[in-house]
């Protein structure tokens, strides 16, 4: 079996489990955010559900709209905390201890490698890095799940994706999750999972690992996994008390594909409007002049991202008319990025730096775009109107090619 | 299930930011959400339809987001079915969930045209496009996601699980 059949196969309570078949799994989390929770709230007592199956494998996160954007949100999020409050939930977080969900669940330990994950937003699959299996679901599955501590799942294929050769300067995660996409498209793995692989991966520290995973959802894929290692498991250390479960993809594992993608030939990645699969080589871009420049995000919002950004803007200026907003993915990485001089570096060269949201990745607040406008973002999506008015464009980056683009006034990479 | 209504055709990959943008998720209002159902992409939709209309796609409809806001606009809106190529997991199940009637089938998807008076009936697991005259077989749900239908999605299902637990 392959990491994700045993995943599926340990959290059904069976000795193997084959591609197609449907299995029902104990789910070791359940998560929903302060879009998705409300409904799922409301449709956890629909089914007659007086108690969350266990409080400690519950989590709640508010970070889409806030800090609360209007009187709606802020009820919204006033609903998820009372329902935390209600349910003895210890994971709802306020101010300090919060962030983005698919930031602070893996930093606060939540997860670890042989879990089995469900949460009520797409980008749940970002967990994959640590070697388990998460996925996303709708609200209604999401309530089912704090319910019931189970889900049903039928068991992928998986495709086997081979990062060989060596990562050349300024490229990152982002840009081996979007030259994939790119080769695969936005439905190549719809319904299937992604496994990630090959010494480039063997040698990529956690930070891009959550970024690959994290946009797994881009090309369809039900769930994106790395095979845990020394980084995994030295990446989780201290974060939590119980023991990780780690598996690996057995000699003969079955795939139903296998893409290969060599980094010795590639370069920084830049998806165009309206999908994720649109991409080119940074070489290839062409003069695009820009108005907005995101950096953060579940997909890029890390501390180590941040290292990138601030690397490039160090000692320049972002040019003039050009918005840069740097969010911190969590109140704990804004702390650091501040001590470590991030943020004053950010605010030097003309960066805004924004309280931890998901906020203008969605259009939600926070960065809005106009009609005509044009953004490029560390974000993960750049469908129509997504960040805004549906005549605006979103460009999708790595931190490096987002600070770069930020200094030039137009995209550019950051040997530019 | 079997419904007749007028066809509304989009492409592929139509993601869940096309069928309600991120800025009206700050309520979960049914009727609210369908009041902006498409707008991004097709700004008169919600205008055109009448209830009981069917919509159809390419394929990987309902990619992107997992907002279940999505089936809910387009059910409020009071689309009977939607037919498409295929579709993207996560709209998938949030559609059986709700008791959405969704329809696999890359040939009817193809041939159908927006206007075209087109039925539905999901137990014989057929498709008539009364325009052109064409029908379409197509395979009746199984598994899981049969059950789901059956019981009416997924709140009666887990509700019945609980009380069996008690």
């Amino acid at each position: 079996m392959n990491i994700t059949e045993k995943l599926l196969a340990r959290a059904a309570g069976r000795d193997e489990v084959k591609p197609g078949e449907f299995v029902n799994c104990a789910l070791d989390l359940v998560l929903a955010n302060d879009i998705t929770a409300p409904i799922a709230i409301d449709e956890f007592y629909n089914m007659g559900a007086t108690a969350v199956f266990d409080p400690k494998k519950v989590a709640l996160v508010c970070d889409h709209s806030t800090p609360n954007r209007n009187i709606d949100a802020a009820a919204q999020t006033k609903k998820v905390r009372e329902f935390a409050r209600a349910m003895g939930i210890p994971n709802y977080w306020e101010a300090d201890q919060g962030g983005i969900e698919h930031i602070i669940l893996p930093d606060k330990g939540l997860v670890l490698p042989g879990d089995v994950v469900i949460g009520a937003d797409s980008h749940t699959c970002t967990y994959g890095a640590l070697g388990a299996f998460s996925t996303g679901v709708g609200s209604t599955d999401a309530g089912a799940g704090m319910a019931l501590g189970e889900c049903w799942f039928r068991v992928p294929e998986t495709i086997e994706v081979i990062y060989t050769g060596k990562l050349q300067p300024w490229v990152s995660g982002k840009d081996l999750i979007l030259k994939l996409i790119g080769e695969i498209g936005v439905a190549g793995a719809r319904y299937r999972a992604l496994e990630f692989k090959g010494e480039v991966i063997e040698s990529l520290e956690m930070a891009g690992r959550f970024t690959i995973c994290n946009m797994a959802i881009e090309a369809g894929a039900k769930n994106g996994v790395v095979a845990p290692d020394e980084i995994t498991l030295k990446w989780i250390e201290g974060r939590s008390q119980r023991e990780p479960v780690v598996f690996a993809s057995d000699a003969d594992a079955q795939y139903c594909r296998t893409v290969e993608i060599d980094c010795n030939v590639l370069e920084p990645q830049v998806a165009f409007p309206h999908l994720p699969e649109n991409t080119k080589g940074i070489s290839e871009v062409g003069d695009v002049p820009i108005d907005q420049v995101v950096i953060g995000a579940c997909t890029n919002g890390r501390l180590e991202d941040l290292r990138e950004a601030a690397k490039v803007l160090e000692g320049r200026h972002v040019a003039e008319g050009i918005r840069c907003i740097v969010i911190p993915g969590s109140h704990a990485i804004h702390l650091e990025a501040t001590r470590e001089g991030l943020v004053e570096r950010f605010l030097e060269a003309g960066c805004l730096v924004s309280t931890p949201t998901c906020g203008p990745c969605l259009g939600m607040h926070m960065g809005v775009l106009a009609e005509g406008e044009r953004a490029i973002a560390t974000t993960n999506r750049n469908f129509v109107g997504r960040m805004g008015h549906p005549q605006s464009e979103v460009y999708l980056a790595s931190p490096a090619v987002a600070a770069a683009s930020a200094i030039a006034g137009k995209i550019a990479g950051p040997e530019d | 299930m079997k419904a007749t209504g007028t066809a509304h055709k989009y492409g592929d990959h139509i993601d869940t930011d096309a069928i309600i943008a991120a800025r009206y998720l700050s309520t979960t209002d049914p009727i609210e959400l369908a009041a902006h159902c498409m707008q991004d992409i097709d700004a008169g939709f919600v205008e055109r339809m009448e209830p009981g209309d069917i919509m159809v796609a390419g394929e990987n409809f309902g990619c992107g987001s997992s907002r279940e806001h999505a089936p809910i606009a387009i059910k409020a809106a009071g689309v009977s079915a939607v037919i498409a190529a295929n579709f993207a997991r996560i709209f998938y199940r949030n559609a059986l969930n709700i008791g959405l009637p969704i329809i696999e089938s890359p040939e009817a998807a193809a041939a159908i045209n927006t206007g075209d008076e087109v039925t539905v009936d999901t137990e014989a697991g057929t498709i008539v496009d009364h325009t052109t005259g064409q029908e379409f077989r197509f395979q009746p749900l199984d598994g899981i996601a049969a059950e789901l239908v059956e019981a009416g999605g997924l709140v009666p299902m887990v509700k019945e699980k609980l009380a069996a637990r008690k």
